[in-house]
């Protein structure tokens, strides 16, 4: 999977689909507690930049008060005055400069904490149809990219912004009440500047757009190869696929250093646009000095006020480029907590007191939501009696994983009815169902953490003689004991555990969980048949009077069940125990038979 | 870093310099401003200066400004291209890097962080290169430059200076002492949020059956909320800086120019002259001491990209650094064809002591099937893996056609052998180039790779598929089924036309019936090919001409199906647990 393809952390432009605007709104809408605050903190930051344009003004004074008395005596005093009322203004809005960083990172940080909490619920939330069509890193790439692109422009990029638009207000306001000419010309200037930078900025966008994509094929081309690399040296093709990567590398290379020098130049670009509206103001400010009209206090303060003038307007260009990625990163995060979620079943009420594990399927019929054309449940029935044992058979595609999966209620039906006891399970909440079950899937699901925790789990009150017999039961105790630490080990790198062990270990999980009913999805494929002998005799005892439901390929797995269900394209084909299913010499039989066939193998 | 750096080629070398040129150039245009400036001052104050005057001076700025801007986009195109060039070199020399690796480094790097050590780590050297390239010379040099120019003019001025130079260098040196090592932390943090939630993905399933959601958004928020304690420290922390240097820098003007005032006060009021160019002076020396705290921050800019990208640095280091524990040899020839033996092998993981396989011994001639079972976590897999050199083995030998497979290059070794793992690994291209996969003794023709895919049982669906033999398969086969990875899988060794082919567990998720059909062609259709299989099923083995029963890494038993049957009390079990008495006799 290509996980960190699409992401753009680089902060290329994307069209957002809410606009800035619809994103900014919907994070106030989502967190309330947002609005007092950041409101505030745009004041603050507005007020600390009026603040810093009162500084030229005063400057000049200074500058006039020395020039004007440079043949007389300069008034020190008068000096002071000012200076000390300036350097108060500084440490103010230097003051109120820190009071809005604290504030900003303080709520932004609070916003990204809840954002990452709700994504992650979110992931419990929605139905699993939702996972046919979503990758498993661009859902994590919301949970962490997304969230802080979103958090550091919020942080830094609305601040700042704000600031800027005051600064530029006030400079402007500045400029025309202390020599209009001099300001009609800088501002000039700057504008032409201003146009040119866009136009290369427009120019640009391809490279950066290019950049990212080129570099989305190398990652995916890398994960593929690095995922794999046992196989590329195993088949020789190691010069290959080093040509196929230099081949994309290339590509990277080009991207990356026509991007990079369209946003290095940016920067010295800006640099000589205020230096030409310095050389502007010096010349034009020399000239009316010596015709008399304007002091050298006014042009000192004009240097200032021009540096004030243009670095605001690259602020705000600076700032739309991140407001825009960010819109992109809001999009993302939005769209999946906006998902549609389960249904909210708090209204369910059914329930099943005493489990007897009478299961019948009437008439099934599903498909899933994104192929609602194939149906992969045809018109399934069947009736389970209480204690059975029943096994599911067929070959890969016949839709067993689905029926175990519609009997959890992962998916619900499109039509027909599983009934537990006679309770429809569509009328009981899920968590109800899921109670009803000891599941052990297909995939071995372990995660980081002691092999305590991973058999533990959410369960409470699992003391450690209840750990080790099941564990016993398993067969996988004596591999627990020869770990370094036992029960407390931490299963990570430094553990081969081999495929076989892994499914041991889930089903230990299941046994500790002692549900009334059980359901086993391929869960000793990888279990030699030995092994899986002793752990189906422990679940046999554990479940001698409990229904459960077995998918497997292996026949040795299934002889022993009261009723094998012979599934294909959807359909029971043929159903009874293995020796009555034997004597019909239908499609089982066939399968069973091919096993003794002499090959020369 | 330094050793990354290192890598550049002479042309990026080249490019580097000239670039410091330029910048160095660049400099001495922009400090030419401000003496125009103090130019300019003279002239507005000296009596009856021209207009035209003025003017002349102003083209002098203007030109200036114009070389320098020139100079900047110069120096930004050979920069991006020095770092982009860098960055081409470190990421092919990763990548290589990473083929020669084992899997013993594979596992201790993590496929993952590898993809992120060759991806994003060099993107942020590049980066730094990039800016840094510019402004670590520029900042420097410019307030030196600056320093110079100014020293002689006022000495307490510069002392003044001076001291806020030192102020501001200090605040950052105890904001990066402080911030640097948590934001490693929160790279770690991050990576920890990534991982529970990761988790939370890849368990969707029993996560819901076991009810467990309020477990894991516990868990998720555990991660969350010390992520975001350590972030807030650093965001406070940092919140701190830019107000401090720039109420540093505005004071500093300031202050220069009220000290000034008193300079030129203390000047005799007679000399007019001198107090009107002493006036000059310090109006310039304010406009340069604000170039050198400019110059100052512009290394705080640096210094903010400068942790991450030593975070990176060393990542990448760590993975040129290592060498393969693999060594190649370097022998092509050998004198037998298609034998393998195991001479008294042990071995065990280099994570633990505990021997994995210990002191096997056996051997498989030419055109034989040796097959390997045993129970979970025996050693089965541990063990053909050595063929192949996944591992080699801690004492003893494995010999192919006679040679240690220690002394082939891998190009011999892999021709001899074909192997099939046990989890089938498929890439995103066509059915034909997955089993044309890479270059070995097998003709690299359609008709070759139909005749494979014609043995492992694969034809049927492949013909079905909408482009036949030339359909895409998707990334990790997620358009077929497990059976039929499995058997393309197998076809691409087998189109390798290997003397000897292993199958690790590769007939898995087949069904009885074509497990056997597999396994007629393979004896029929490659007589002389050795084959070494591993597997759960007695069906799958019981034709072998040898079979070795594993139990704990040692070899229990040697022999034919029915010898073991009679001898082996593992062998039976395993065989009881699957068949039944009169099935077995059948």
């Amino acid at each position: 999977m290509p996980k960190m393809m699409g992401h753009n952390k680089m902060g290329v432009p994307e069209k957002s689909k809410r606009g800035i605007k619809g994103v900014m709104k919907e994070i106030l809408t989502y967190f309330d507690k947002l609005k007092l605050p950041g409101a505030i903190a745009l004041v603050i930051a507005a007020v600390g930049a009026f603040l810093t344009i009162v500084g030229p003004s005063q400057i000049r004074k200074i500058t006039d008060l020395i020039s004007s008395s440079l043949t007389t005596g300069i008034d020190l005093n008068a000096i002071t005055e000012v200076g000390v009322w300036m350097l108060g203004i500084y440490g103010l809005s230097s003051l109120l400069m820190w009071l809005q960083h604290y504030i900003m990172a303080t709520i932004t940080l609070a916003l990204s904490q809840k954002m990452r909490g709700d994504l992650s619920q979110k992931i419990n939330k929605v139905p699993m149809s939702f996972y046919s069509k979503a990758y498993h890193g661009d859902i994590l790439s919301r949970v962490t990219n997304d969230v802080s692109t979103l958090q550091q422009t919020l942080a830094n990029s609305i601040p700042s912004m704000t600031s800027a638009i005051a600064q530029f207000i006030g400079c402007l306001v500045m400029m025309f009440v202390s020599e209009w000419r001099l300001a009609i010309a800088s501002i000039l200037v700057t504008m032409l500047g201003f146009l040119l930078m866009s136009q290369i900025m427009r120019h640009s966008q391809k490279y950066f757009i290019s950049r990212q994509s080129n570099l989305g094929k190398l990652n995916a081309f890398i994960e593929e190869i690095y995922s794999n690399h046992h196989v590329i040296r195993l088949s020789r093709a190691v010069s290959k696929t080093e040509d196929s990567f230099e081949k994309l590398n290339k590509a990277v290379y080009t991207a990356n250093w026509k991007s990079q020098f369209f946003s290095g130049v940016m920067q010295p670009l800006m640099n000589v646009i205020g230096n030409l509206g310095y050389v502007t103001v010096c010349i034009l400010g020399a000239v009316l000095a010596i015709k008399g009209d304007i002091t050298i206090g006014t042009i000192v303060a004009f240097i200032m006020y021009v540096r004030l003038f243009t670095s605001p307007l690259s602020t705000l260009a600076q700032g739309m480029t991140n407001l825009q990625s960010a819109a992109a990163a809001g999009d993302r995060v939005f769209d999946f907590l906006n998902e549609k979620e389960m249904d909210d079943e708090s209204e369910k009420t059914a329930a099943i007191d005493k489990v007897k594990g009478d299961v019948v399927f009437d008439h099934i019929r599903f498909s899933y939501q994104d192929a609602p054309d194939k149906t992969v449940i045809k018109d399934f029935s069947a009736h389970v009696k209480p204690g059975q044992k029943v096994a599911i058979v067929g070959p890969t595609g016949a839709g067993k994983t689905t029926m175990v999966n519609l009997l959890m209620r992962f998916f619900d039906v499109n039509s027909g009815e599983i009934r537990i006891d006679g309770v429809n399970i569509s009328q009981m909440k899920r968590e109800s169902v899921h109670d009803l079950f000891s599941m052990v899937l297909q995939d071995t699901w372990l995660f980081e953490g002691t092999v305590r925790e991973n058999l533990v789990f959410n369960q409470v009150g699992i003391t450690d003689e209840i750990l080790e017999k099941a564990c016993r039961a398993c067969g996988i105790f004596h591999f627990i004991e020869t770990l370094p630490n036992g029960f407390d080990t931490v299963l990570g790198e430094n553990i081969t555990v081999s495929s076989g062990q892994k499914q041991l270990l889930t089903i230990a999980r299941a046994m500790i969980q002692n549900h009334p009913m059980m359901i086993l999805d391929e869960a000793t494929s990888s279990v030699d048949t030995r092994t899986e002998l002793i752990a189906q005799r422990a679940m046999d005892a554990l479940s001698s009077c409990r229904t459960s439901f077995v998918i497997a390929h292996r026949l040795s797995t299934i002889k022993n069940a009261d009723l094998i269900l012979v599934m294909n394209e959807g359909n029971i084909i043929e159903q009874g125990t293995h020796e009555s299913l034997l004597k019909q010499g239908g499609f089982y039989a066939q399968l069973y038979n091919s096993q003794f066939e002499n090959t020369a193998g | 870093m330094f050793t990354l750096i290192r890598k550049m080629k002479k042309r990026e070398w080249l490019m580097a310099i000239i670039c410091a040129l330029l910048v160095l150039a660049q400099i001495f245009f922009d400090l030419k401003l401000p003496d125009f400036m103090s130019d300019l001052t003279i002239l507005i104050k000296t009596e009856g200066s021209r207009i035209s005057d003025i003017l002349m001076t102003g083209l002098k700025m203007l030109v200036c400004t114009l070389i320098s801007a020139t100079l900047a986009v110069a120096c930004g195109f050979l920069a991006s291209k020095t770092a982009a060039g860098l960055s081409l070199t470190i990421r092919s020399d990763i990548f290589k890097k990473v083929s020669e690796f084992g899997q013993e480094e594979m596992l201790q790097f993590s496929v993952p962080s590898l993809i992120n050590r060759t991806t994003n780590d060099i993107t942020q050297i590049q980066m730094f290169i990039a800016i840094g390239l510019q402004l670590l010379i520029k900042a420097p040099v410019m307030a030196v430059w600056a320093i110079i120019k100014i020293v002689n003019k006022s000495l307490n001025l510069s002392l003044i200076t001076a001291a806020f130079v030192v102020a501001i260098l200090s605040m950052m040196a105890v904001v990066i002492v402080v911030v640097v090592p948590r934001f490693r932390k929160v790279q770690k943090l991050t990576d920890n949020v990534n991982l529970v939630a990761r988790e939370n993905l890849t368990g969707l399933n029993v996560i819901h059956a076991f009810n467990a959601e309020d477990y894991q958004n516990s868990k998720f928020e555990e991660a969350n909320s010390s992520l975001m304690k350590t972030q807030l420290f650093n965001q406070r922390t940092f919140a701190i800086m830019m107000p401090f240097v720039n109420f540093a820098m505005n004071a500093l003007s300031l202050v220069i120019l009220w000290v000034g005032a008193s300079i030129v006060n203390s000047v005799p009021a007679t000399d007019i002259a001198m107090r009107v160019s002493t006036f000059g002076d310090i109006v310039v020396f304010g406009t340069y001491a604000s170039y050198v705290v400019m110059s100052l921050m512009m290394l705080v800019m640096i210094f903010m990209f400068l942790p991450a990208a030593q975070v990176s640095a060393t990542r990448i280091n760590q993975v040129l650094k290592t060498n393969s524990s693999l060594m190649e040899g370097d022998q092509t020839r050998s004198s037998e064809k298609g034998s393998v033996e195991f001479r008294n092998v042990s071995f065990h993981y280099p994570s633990s002591d505990k021997n994995v396989l210990e002191d096997i011994s056996f051997s498989a001639r030419r055109g034989e099937t040796v097959a390997i079972i045993g129970a979970t976590g025996s050693g089965k897999t541990t063990l053909v893996g050595l063929i192949a050199r996944f591992y080699d083995v801690t004492s003893g030998e494995v010999l192919v056609d006679g040679v240690n497979v220690k002394d082939y290059s891998f190009d011999a070794l892999y021709d001899r052998v074909g192997f099939i793992t046990q989890k089938p690994v498929l890439f995103s291209a066509s059915v034909k180039d997955n089993v044309l996969f890479g270059e070995s003794n097998g003709k690299n023709t359609q008709d070759n790779a139909e005749q494979a895919l014609d043995i492992a049982q694969a034809s049927d669906f492949v013909d079905k598929m909408p482009n036949g033999i030339n359909s895409p398969i998707a990334q990790g086969g997620a358009n077929l089924s497990g059976g039929q990875k499995q058997r393309i899988s197998i076809a691409r060794a087998i189109a390798r036309e290997p003397e000897i082919l292993v199958f690790d567990d590769s007939f898995s998720a087949l069904d009885y019936k074509t497990d056997a059909l597999l396994r007629k062609e393979l004896g029929q259709k490659l007589k002389h090919t050795t084959k070494i299989i591993v597997a759960q099923r007695i069906g799958t083995i019981r034709n072998a001409d040898k079979i070795i029963v594993l139990d704990e890494g040692q070899s229990v038993g040697v022999g034919t199906h029915d010898e073991l049957l009679a001898s082996c009390e593992v062998y039976r079990e395993i065989a009881m647990s699957q068949l039944s008495a009169e099935e077995l006799e059948n």
